[in-house]
C-alpha cells in the first residue's frame, strides 16, 4: 500500500460553521488586534511625550476617518475580548458548558459587545 | 501544525463521476462522496450517487451500503452494528461529523456531502487512518490501575454515588467524531490527546475505585497533551452520542489546579 502518499482528508474545507467555533477564533484575532492596538496606544503616548509638533501630526493621522475606523476596531476588539474572555472564565469553573448555554452566552456576548462599543463611541463623539 | 490549505496531493477534483438514478425513480435524492483509490495515485475526486429514496432504508448509512451493493461495489467505508453502538461508520456529513447509522438523510437539505471524519490521513474513499488515535487511547491506560488487590469474595464495590460519576463518560463508543472536528486536534494531533482521549482520561480519573489518580494527572500536566484545548465545543456540537467532552476536559483542567491548592 502507497502510505507514503495518502492524502489528508478535508478539514476546514468542508467544516460546517458553528457559532461557537466562529466566537472562538474571534476571540484569537481580537486578541491580536489587542497587541495592535496597545502599540497604537503606545505610539500615541510617546508622541504625547516628545512635543507638540509630532503629537498633532499624530492625532491628526487618529483623527481622519481611517484612524477612527481603527479605533472603533481597537475598541470593538477590547469589549468583545473583555467579554468572551469572562465566558472563558466562567468556563475554567466548569459553569456553562451545555450547547444551549454556549450558545446563548456567544449571542450574548456579541450583543453586548456591539452594545458597549457604539456606547463608547457615542459618549466620545456627543463629549466633542 | 497550522496549514489551512489541503497540501497537493489532497486537492479534490469536484469533477468525478455522476451515476443517474433510473428513470423511473420518482424520490431522487443525490449523495455526493468523497473518493481516494490508493491504486491510482490520483487526487481524491467527488462522485455522485443518485439513489431512489422509494427503495431505500432512512439512514445515510442504508443509502451507502445500497450505492455500494447496487450501484458502485468499489465504494469503501466502515460500518458494523448500524445503530450508534460501534463507532464505526463516524463520517463527515453535511458538514459535521456524526455517525451515518443515526443520521437519517431527512435530516439534511439538499445533496448529501460525504466525506471521510476531517484531517486524518486517508486510506481508501471514507476510511481514515486511525492509528495515532488509537495509540493516544492506549497512552492514558484506559484500564483500572490499582495497588490494593480486589475483595477475594467479589468486586470492587461503588456507591450509587460514585458510580454516578461515569454517567456521560462511560456512553463513548471512541468513534472520534469529536477529536477529528477539533481544530486544536487538526493542527496539534501529534502531541495534543483531543477530546475523545481525554474524555476517557477523565473517565478512569473520577472512577472511585482506580488508585492512579495522581499519576494520571502528571501524565496530563503537559502544555499540549490537555491544554491545547481552547473551549472551541466542536466536540460537544458534535457528539453523536450526546456527551459533553469539554466539559469532561474542563473537569480535568479543574482537578490540576485543586491538587495545587
Amino acid at each position: 500500500m502507497a502510505a507514503g502518499n495518502r492524502p489528508l482528508s478535508p478539514h476546514l474545507q468542508v467544516y460546517r460553521w458553528q457559532i461557537t467555533m466562529a466566537m472562538s477564533i474571534l476571540h484569537r484575532m481580537t486578541g491580536v488586534g489587542l497587541a495592535l492596538g496597545l502599540l497604537l496606544l503606545t505610539w500615541w503616548l510617546a508622541a504625547a511625550a516628545s512635543g507638540p509638533e509630532y503629537f498633532d501630526l499624530v492625532h491628526a493621522i487618529m483623527g481622519s476617518w481611517i484612524g477612527r475606523l481603527i479605533l472603533l476596531g481597537f475598541t470593538g476588539s477590547l469589549f468583545f475580548h473583555l467579554c468572551n474572555g469572562i465566558r472563558h472564565l466562567l468556563w475554567d469553573v466548569g459553569l456553562g458548558f451545555e450547547i444551549e448555554t454556549m450558545e446563548r452566552t456567544a449571542y450574548l456576548v456579541g450583543f453586548v459587545t456591539v452594545l458597549l462599543t457604539l456606547g463608547t463611541f457615542l459618549v466620545g463623539y456627543s463629549g466633542g | 501544525m497550522v496549514e489551512f490549505n489541503l497540501p497537493a496531493n489532497s486537492k479534490i477534483n469536484k469533477n468525478g463521476t455522476r451515476h443517474t438514478a433510473a428513470s423511473d425513480a420518482k424520490n431522487v435524492r443525490s449523495f455526493q462522496v468523497y473518493r481516494y483509490d490508493p491504486d491510482s495515485g490520483e487526487n481524491p475526486r467527488l462522485d455522485t450517487y443518485e439513489v431512489d429514496m422509494d427503495d431505500c432504508g432512512p439512514m445515510v448509512l442504508d443509502a451507502l451500503i445500497k450505492i455500494k451493493s447496487e450501484i458502485d461495489p468499489t465504494i469503501t467505508f466502515r460500518r458494523s452494528c448500524r445503530e450508534g453502538i460501534c463507532g464505526s461508520c463516524a463520517m463527515n456529513i453535511d458538514g459535521t461529523n456524526t455517525l451515518a447509522c443515526t443520521m437519517a438523510c431527512d435530516d439534511v437539505k439538499g445533496e448529501v456531502k460525504i466525506y471521510p471524519l476531517p484531517h486524518l490521513e486517508v486510506i481508501k474513499d471514507l476510511v481514515g487512518d486511525l492509528t495515532n488515535f488509537y495509540a493516544q487511547y492506549a497512552s492514558i491506560k484506559p484500564w483500572l490501575v490499582a495497588d490494593s488487590p480486589a475483595p477475594p469474595d467479589g468486586e470492587r464495590l461503588q456507591t450509587e454515588d460514585e458510580r454516578r460519576l461515569i454517567d456521560g463518560l462511560y456512553e463513548c463508543i471512541l468513534c472520534a467524531c469529536c477529536s477529528t472536528s477539533c481544530p486544536s486536534y487538526w493542527w496539534n494531533s501529534d502531541r495534543y490527546l483531543g477530546p475523545a482521549v481525554l474524555l476517557q482520561a477523565y473517565r478512569w480519573l473520577i472512577d472511585s475505585r482506580d488508585e492512579s489518580q495522581g499519576e494520571r494527572l502528571d501524565q496530563l500536566e503537559d502544555p499540549f497533551r490537555l491544554y491545547r484545548c481552547h473551549t472551541i465545543m466542536n466536540c460537544t456540537n458534535t457528539c453523536p452520542k450526546s456527551l459533553n467532552p469539554a466539559k469532561a476536559i474542563a473537569e480535568i483542567k479543574k482537578m490540576m489546579v485543586q491538587r495545587q491548592v
